[in-house]
């Protein structure tokens, strides 16, 4: 990421000043994910895993044999939802030696609503480590995120956590 | 070249022929086409390694949402930088008031550009971070002066945005 650009005052002489009353922002791209399809079936959301184990001891008697046999246990497999399946998506940044450290800055906080704290701590790891981890859950949302980033020019994948 | 906000207007007063020209260059340098390695950059793959049938997905159906969007920007600026059209004696002095809600599409237009010449230009982390750097001297030293004048005048508009 690029430093802030205050020499380029004294290269072009500029002069910054005036009252600055607040402003709006007003572009707010929305997107929609386009790969809802692409990615299994719907979630419903609702669904939790359940964690079912019967143990049925059935006892057969056999009359022919006279002989009282113990079945095996009926054992219910753990059974996970599509959305516990599909947390583990991380949407990582990467670094760009372009973009200014404060428009980076400001990207987090409008695509992920971070607080400038956050959203400054993020831009340093990216800065100093390369990358940095936004976010992690399930694959649509992080598809979204990674979506705005491209409309915001940062370097934004999608990564399998582990 | 002087810059200030004044109510809902980012104004750039006292402009000479050469930083007017230079904006007037903004949404031409913003246009990745020809260039691949710009094209690329601006069209980043949305996950590493081998994905292909995600890849393949994201360009036919995102890609051109991208590309409308970044146009849409550019279109906004060129509306803008308008106001310096005519020959180059009357860009002399000449002053250029950005509407503050156009603000996220000068963002937009000056960090395409700014990404497409330093990917046309291959500039190193080192050359993009050196902002002493002069005098102009060849072609690619104006790049450089270009990306960082672009980056300049963000931060500027960023500052307005965050007060």
């Amino acid at each position: 990421m690029s430093a802030e650009n205050s020499s380029v005052t004294d290269m072009t002489k500029a002069h910054i000043g005036g009252h600055r009353p607040p402003l709006q922002f007003e572009l707010n791209a929305s997107y929609v994910s386009l790969f809802g399809m692409s990615c299994g079936p719907r979630r419903d959301g609702a669904c939790l895993a359940q964690i079912k184990e019967v143990e049925e001891i059935t006892l057969v008697s056999n009359e022919k044999a006279g002989i009282i046999t113990t079945a095996e246990p009926t054992i219910e497999k753990e059974t996970q939802s599509e959305e516990e399946l599909d947390l583990p998506w991380q949407v990582v940044v990467h670094n760009d030696p372009v973009n200014l450290m404060s428009y980076v800055t400001m990207v987090f906080q409008r695509v992920f609503g971070y607080p400038r704290e956050r959203a400054e701590r993020h831009m340093l790891e990216v800065h100093q480590n390369g990358r940095s981890i936004l976010w992690s859950g399930m694959r649509e949302r992080a598809e979204l995120y990674v979506q705005q980033l491209h409309g915001y020019l940062l370097l934004a994948t999608l990564e399998k956590a582990g | 070249m002087d810059i200030c906000r004044r109510k809902s207007v980012i104004e750039i007063s006292e402009l000479d022929p050469f930083l007017a020209e230079l904006l007037r260059q903004i949404p031409a340098s913003a246009n990745p086409d020809g260039a691949p390695a710009a094209e690329q950059r601006i069209f980043s793959p949305p996950i590493k390694g081998k994905a292909t049938e995600f890849c393949a997905e994201w360009k036919m159906y995102v890609e051109p949402e991208l590309r409308r969007l970044f146009q849409s920007a550019t279109e906004t600026v060129a509306t803008d930088l308008e106001q310096l059209n005519g020959n180059e004696k009357s860009l002399g002095n000449r002053t250029l008031r950005i509407p503050a809600k156009h603000s996220d599409a000068w963002l937009s237009a000056l960090n395409q550009a700014r990404i497409v010449i330093a990917a046309k230009n291959k500039f190193t982390e080192n050359e993009l971070n050196d902002h002493c750097h002069s005098p102009i001297g060849s072609r690619r030293d104006l790049s450089l002066f270009q990306v960082n004048f672009y980056g300049f005048l963000q931060e500027f508009i960023l500052r307005e945005l965050r007060s």
